[in-house]
């Protein structure tokens, strides 16, 4: 696609421009076999979408799966072709879109290094505190936090350690689940 | 069957289980110990092809023609790069492929050991599947899945990637018999309500169409038959995609000809004005839709296609519709005989009128000449003097490609092999060399140009060698006509490097590779030079020298809609009918 064009002399296939961009997060089971996420992320790069946030892991050692939760954005059509994008790989059991049932918890964990002494050190840990975040490592000029819940939360807490001395902040990307007793 | 045997001979082994008649390949270091089980057997005859892309493509070639699964055959590195391009080819055409590549030993993979490459990471993103081979106990079961995936739901190329001790290793060969891929499987039937709704639909249009594709054909025999049954069920106008060709006859009166950028006037206006489009196995490519928001702006659209993600991909459709052709076109056969309304025959009558005034202007005229051959001409009389032959056609990419789907007519599925959705030049040569083989008493001809004809030349040794008589005919304008032509539209008629510079003497070449060669240079000569070409029972390479400056009409400029076609005899000034904006879309 050619971004310069205007969709209304496009000779390939634009998306409409009245679709606005939306975010969604997609679980993908899969056959946990060598090359499976080279799959998915290259289908992602290849066809130019969107990867906001990638987690993998193993669900079940037995039946040999994987489950890839991925948080992506564009318009509704470019959403729907993804899915079945990443329906159509061979080793890909399901592509559940987590944001159109509208029932979905999702998480991350994020640790954060904060280095300060004095005022800040106590502003720090007082956050921390409001947070629910939890100190796993501290030395006399830093903290190491853990914090975990909705990504609005962990950016939020985030961005009020970065006056505070924030180092440097590692994080899961997202992992999402349905609520209720049915599996996917 | 179920023996100990090495991983080479299981290769070969699975092959025959598989009904493999033919492979095709080009040994190498890597692969030895399969060439190894290849000699000590009868069952599958390899054709030792001059580059590894003629391999990819011949086996295309017998694919499409036969609606088996095409087979190759090619050693690690460059082998396995060489074939990339015959991959991509096969992916875009959904051309049904199991290629084994040779690898290096496992313990060397990672090491850039001689003759590495990574191939399953090069293949990945052009292929429908691929597998690198860690295991001989995986190999049975993994040379068997490849075909099955290859060759269901929306065909495509599988690659087996084998390292050189896994060809050494023994192991327990057997058929499997089922797939433990469970998250692999196609959906043949169409949801039926889905198709109840379609007919509805198609019963209240007042001006419907059909626009069928490849994916008829992919869907075997039997789908154009009941498409057929359907067309003339419902009266309703069809067109095809380059693709389709040959899905439904050409000679009826109900056929509208190709549709797209080169496509007949009648066929894009109906796609413009139609009310209710039945697409059938198509996938609207950019060169049908033309500009997108112009695209068929009062129809109500359906789509059948066995691929989710061809559907709603371009454009919106109303009724989609997941599923295998024969099945879908089943399932509307039936309801449309069943039910008990009639669709409005005024309104159909209106309709057919309206087509009939779009087929008095005649878009695909052109001035003829008793001076120089018009390739138009060229492909006309080749056509006359094959149509009541057994003929298989294949084709090299650009203008001559255009003018051969628009002049040479289609009776029946898989007689046509050409190389749409990647545009392949040097596609053609190679896969009448498949195509002959599949068919050994047809006649296969290779309408090519001679810029593409040069891109795999050299594969006409392998028909020799292996007594194939592909005719090879070029229509030489001397030029990459197609690139050509775009510069006019484009480029203020700046021909930059498009000249077919240093041309070498066709017929001279043909003779020494022990083909024949013919010349035509004269509109008279034509029918008997052409006569001339098929009674020889040897490959053919025929020079047809034709007009340098002759360009493919009708046209939809890039940027424009499918009720601003350019007529070629309308004498229109090709520099204005380009937009800026359309000049970015070529
Ligand atoms: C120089 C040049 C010019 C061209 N100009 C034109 C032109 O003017 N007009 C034109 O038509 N093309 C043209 N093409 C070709 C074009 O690029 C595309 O390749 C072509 O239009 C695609 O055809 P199709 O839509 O039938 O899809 P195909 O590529 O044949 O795809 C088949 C579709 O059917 C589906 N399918 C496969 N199997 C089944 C099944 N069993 N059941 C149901 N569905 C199935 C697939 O999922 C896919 O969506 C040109 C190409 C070149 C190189
Ligand atoms: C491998 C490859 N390289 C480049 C192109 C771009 N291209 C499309 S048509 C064409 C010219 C083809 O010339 P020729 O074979 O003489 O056919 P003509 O158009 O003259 O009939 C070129 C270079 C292509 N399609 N494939
Ligand atoms: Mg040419």
């Amino acid at each position: 696609m050619n971004a310069n064009v205007p969709s209304s002399t496009s000779h390939y296939p634009t998306a409409p421009t009245a679709q606005v961009d939306v975010t969604h997060t997609l679980s993908v089971l899969v056959d946990n076999e060598p090359g499976v996420l080279a799959r998915v992320i290259g289908l992602f790069s290849g066809r130019g979408y969107n990867i906001e946030s990638l987690t993998v892991s193993e669900t079940e050692h037995a039946k040999h799966l994987s489950l890839i939760t991925v948080v992506t954005t564009g318009t509704p059509m470019v959403i729907e072709q993804i899915k079945n994008q990443l329906d159509r790989l061979v080793p890909v059991h399901r592509v559940v879109d987590m944001t159109l049932s509208g029932r979905s918890i999702e998480r991350e964990l994020a640790m954060v290094k904060v280095r300060g002494k004095g005022d800040n050190r106590v502003e720090a840990l007082r956050l921390a505190d409001a947070f629910r975040a939890r100190v796993i490592d501290a030395t006399t000029e830093s903290f190491v936090f853990e914090i975990t819940g909705k990504s609005d939360k962990i950016e939020q807490f985030v961005s009020l350690m970065l006056p505070l001395g924030l180092v440097e902040v590692s994080r899961t990307g997202i992992a999402a689940i349905a609520r209720g007793p049915d599996g996917m | 069957m179920t023996r100990e045997m090495t991983g080479a001979e299981m290769v070969i082994q699975a092959m025959a289980d598989q009904g493999v008649k033919h492979l095709f390949g080009y040994p190498g270091g890597a692969v030895l110990p399969i060439y190894d089980a290849i000699f000590a057997q009868t069952e599958v005859k390899h054709i030792l092809v001059r580059h590894e892309q003629g391999a990819v493509h011949a086996a295309e070639g017998y694919a499409r023609s036969t609606g088996k699964v095409g087979c190759v055959l090619v050693t690690s590195g460059p082998g396995a790069t060489n074939a990339v391009t015959g991959l991509t080819d096969a992916l875009c055409d959904s051309i049904p492929l199991v290629c084994i590549t040779g690898q290096v030993p496992t313990h060397l993979i990672g090491n850039d050991a001689f003759q590495e490459c990574d191939t399953v990471g090069i293949t990945r993103p052009c292929t429908k599947h691929n597998y690198l081979v860690k295991r001989i106990e995986d190999l049975p079961r993994i040379l068997h899945e490849a075909f099955h995936i290859a060759s269901s739901g929306r065909p495509g190329p599988v690659v087996i990637d084998i390292p050189k001790d896994i060809q050494f290793a023994k192991g327990i060969y057997s058929k499997p018999k089922e797939f433990p891929h469970t998250g692999y499987k196609p959906k043949l039937k169409g949801d039926i309500e889905a198709i109840k709704a379609a007919i509805e639909l198609m019963t209240h249009a007042k001006r419907p169409l059909f626009y069928t594709g490849g994916g008829v054909i992919n869907s075997g025999k039997h789908a154009s038959a009941l498409l057929g049954e359907l067309v003339k069920l419902t009266g309703f106008p069809i067109t095809s995609t380059l693709m389709g060709l040959g899905a439904f006859p050409a000679a009826d009166p109900q056929w509208m000809g190709m549709l797209g950028m080169h496509g007949t006037l009648e066929a894009n206006m109906a796609m413009h004005d139609c009310d209710v489009m039945v697409c059938i196995g198509a996938r609207f490519d950019d060169r049908i839709t033309g500009r997108i928001d112009a695209f068929s702006p009062g129809s109500k659209k359906i789509h059948v296609d066995i691929d989710a993600s061809s559907i709603n991909k371009n454009v919106k459709v109303d009724i989609p519709i997941v599923g295998d052709c024969a099945h879908v076109l089943e399932d509307m056969v039936r309801l449309w005989r069943t039910q008990a309304k009639q669709p409005d025959k005024k309104a159909l009558g209106d309709w057919w009128k309206q087509i009939g005034k779009w087929r008095d202007r005649k878009s695909l005229a052109y001035r003829n000449s008793n001076e120089v051959i018009k390739p138009q001409y060229a492909i006309q009389r080749l056509y006359e003097a094959t149509k009541d032959k057994d003929v298989y056609i294949t084709t090299e990419v650009g203008q001559h490609q255009m003018w051969a789907a628009q002049f040479f007519h289609f009776q029946e599925p898989n007689r046509w092999m050409t190389s749409g959705g990647l545009g392949t030049m040097g596609y053609g040569l190679p896969a009448s060399v498949g195509v002959q083989l599949a068919h050994p008493k047809s006649l296969v001809i290779d309408i090519a140009g001679e810029a593409s004809v040069q891109m795999t030349m050299q594969e006409l040794s392998t028909a020799v060698q292996y007594r194939l008589p592909i005719k090879i005919f070029i229509l030489n304008n001397g030029y990459m006509g197609m690139v050509r032509q775009w510069q006019e539209l484009l480029h203020g008629n700046r021909y930059s490097e498009s000249y077919s510079e240093a041309l070498p003497d066709f017929v001279k070449l043909a003779e020494a590779m022990h083909a024949v060669g013919i010349r035509c240079e004269k509109p008279g000569d034509l029918d008997h030079a052409i006569k001339e070409m098929i009674d020889i029972d040897r490959p053919v390479l025929f020079d047809c020298v034709v007009d340098q400056k002759e360009n493919c009409f009708p046209m939809i400029p890039s940027g424009k809609a499918h009720n601003e076609m350019i007529l070629g005899d309308s004498g229109v000034n090709l520099d204005g009918a380009i937009t800026e904006e359309g000049k970015m879309l070529v």
